[in-house]
């Protein structure tokens, strides 16, 4: 079947896609969109995390067929004009990337709790809030102040 | 397999109609890791996400029906007040992504005896509203879980909503599991005080065939109680459900917990979670 799907804000057809396909296969595998990771597959570790009509999502749970006609977000969508996002940069600057597979989805995931909290979250906010996104390496502590450091710039700049 | 998109409810369950075997699909969080883990390929999805009249709720009487659309991070955000004891649960369910998407709806389909949802629902007495072409039943929650994931639906039937009497008192839901995300009950426990009617209601998730109320439990804790005088609970009493909630259980042993340290943490949860929801009752305070 051929999915139209609006992707960072640019429509595109993907064509072929199979009806038990999910949404993270469709972006990584049809539209040469590898930002979003595959890990799991089951919803587990946040690595595939997109926003679908602005809400942060496991692309891998979407079926491709259910994203028909909706918008969808990823990481490489942050990055306007090549600038990379608060977040995205202040991951980078508190070394809170490691090997860096998990961090497409933790970017995804941080920059939605950022946007829709007033202020700086709270430790508890936070830990909340990224608690479906696995990080093997870092021990979360540098996300955590990753997630500081970029709430702190967006809400006091 | 076939994709179909319904627009309108009436075209969903024509859709079901035409084709019973079809799964039904919202929130993807369970039907897709069965697909992508290759655990089971159904003949067709029907998926229900455009159908906009499924994601909203309405008060109707002394019920809340909510949905099948409707997210659990919605129901936490605009149902707590309302049905505390099902917006705890739903508190547990995964991660914010998975509540972002997942619904008690699909909750109900999936019928996994260790479904958050199924607790609450039963300590409330929920009403599951079922819907084919060929009209509506309204299946009272004690008779819907009929086996491991398996339930009262016919065929070609879909869940329209589900109804849930508002709280009329206290509910408490408790969880066992490994950490505090993204954890499958290991077994779980709800409690509802119904003081109007001088009842209790229950529900324990993940320690039988399906999720079940502790009947006895209930009526001994009703009777026991002091509704009028609202004194305190008496220790004994308390020990004593969380004894019989335990007997109501009839637990194995699974990758995810031994048998008897179910039975053991269910008379744990049904004796605090009892004393949470009497303190609130009497005006104590929590415990």
């Amino acid at each position: 079947m051929r999915v139209n799907i609006s992707v960072n804000g640019e429509s595109m057809a993907a064509d072929d896609v199979w009806e038990g396909e999910s949404l993270l296969y469709v972006l990584r595998e049809r539209l040469g969109l590898p930002g979003a990771k595959n890990a799991c597959e089951q919803g587990e570790c946040g690595s595939c995390t997109v926003y679908l009509d602005g809400t942060p999502v496991c692309a891998c749970l979407v079926a491709a067929g259910q994203a028909e006609g909706r918008d969808v977000i990823t990481v490489e969508g942050l990055a306007a004009g090549g600038e990379l996002d608060e977040v995205q940069r202040s991951f980078v600057e508190t070394g809170a990337v490691q090997c860096g597979f998990c961090t497409p989805g933790l970017i995804v995931q941080a920059h939605s709790l950022i946007e829709s909290t007033p202020g700086v979250p709270e430790d508890a906010e936070i830990r909340e809030a990224l608690a479906g996104n696995l990080c093997r390496c870092t021990g979360y502590e540098k996300i955590l102040d990753a997630v500081r450091l970029a709430a702190t710039r967006k809400h006091q700049p | 397999m076939d994709f179909l998109r319904p627009l309108t409810w009436e075209q969903a369950l024509a859709y079901k109609a035409e084709r019973p075997e079809a799964t039904p699909i919202q929130g993807g969080t369970d039907v897709m890791v069965e697909i992508n883990l290759d655990k089971g390929r159904p003949a067709a999805l029907i998926d229900l996400n455009p159908v906009a009249e499924l994601t909203r709720w309405s008060t109707a009487g002394p019920e809340i029906r909510v949905g099948s659309g409707v997210t659990y991070t919605r129901l936490i955000a605009e149902l707590g007040p309302l049905l505390p004891g099902l917006a705890q649960a739903s508190r547990t369910v995964g991660s914010p992504q998975i509540r972002n998407r997942g619904t008690v709806a699909g909750n109900l389909g999936a019928a996994s005896p260790a479904g958050d949802a199924h607790p609450p629902l039963l300590a409330s007495g929920a009403i599951v509203e079922a819907e084919s072409v060929r009209g509506t039943r309204m299946i009272p929650i004690t008779e819907f879980y009929t086996g491991v994931k398996r339930h009262a639906l016919e065929p070609d039937e879909l869940i329209r909503a589900v109804r849930i009497p508002a709280a009329t008192g206290p509910q408490y839901f408790s969880k066992i599991g490994t950490r505090n995300a993204m954890v499958i009950a290991v077994c779980s426990f709800a409690v509802a005080l119904h003081p109007g009617e001088r009842r209790v209601g229950t529900g324990i998730g993940s320690a039988a065939p399906t999720p079940r109320r502790a009947a006895e439990a209930e009526e001994f804790v009703a009777a026991e109680l002091d509704w009028e005088g609202r004194s305190p609970l008496d220790p004994d009493v308390a020990r004593r459900f969380g004894e019989l909630v335990a007997g109501a259980a009839a637990p194995i042993d699974d990758v995810r917990g031994r048998a008897d340290y179910r039975l053991h943490s269910l008379a744990v949860m049904a004796r605090r979670t009892l004393g949470w929801a009497w303190n609130d009752y009497t005006g104590r305070g929590p415990a």
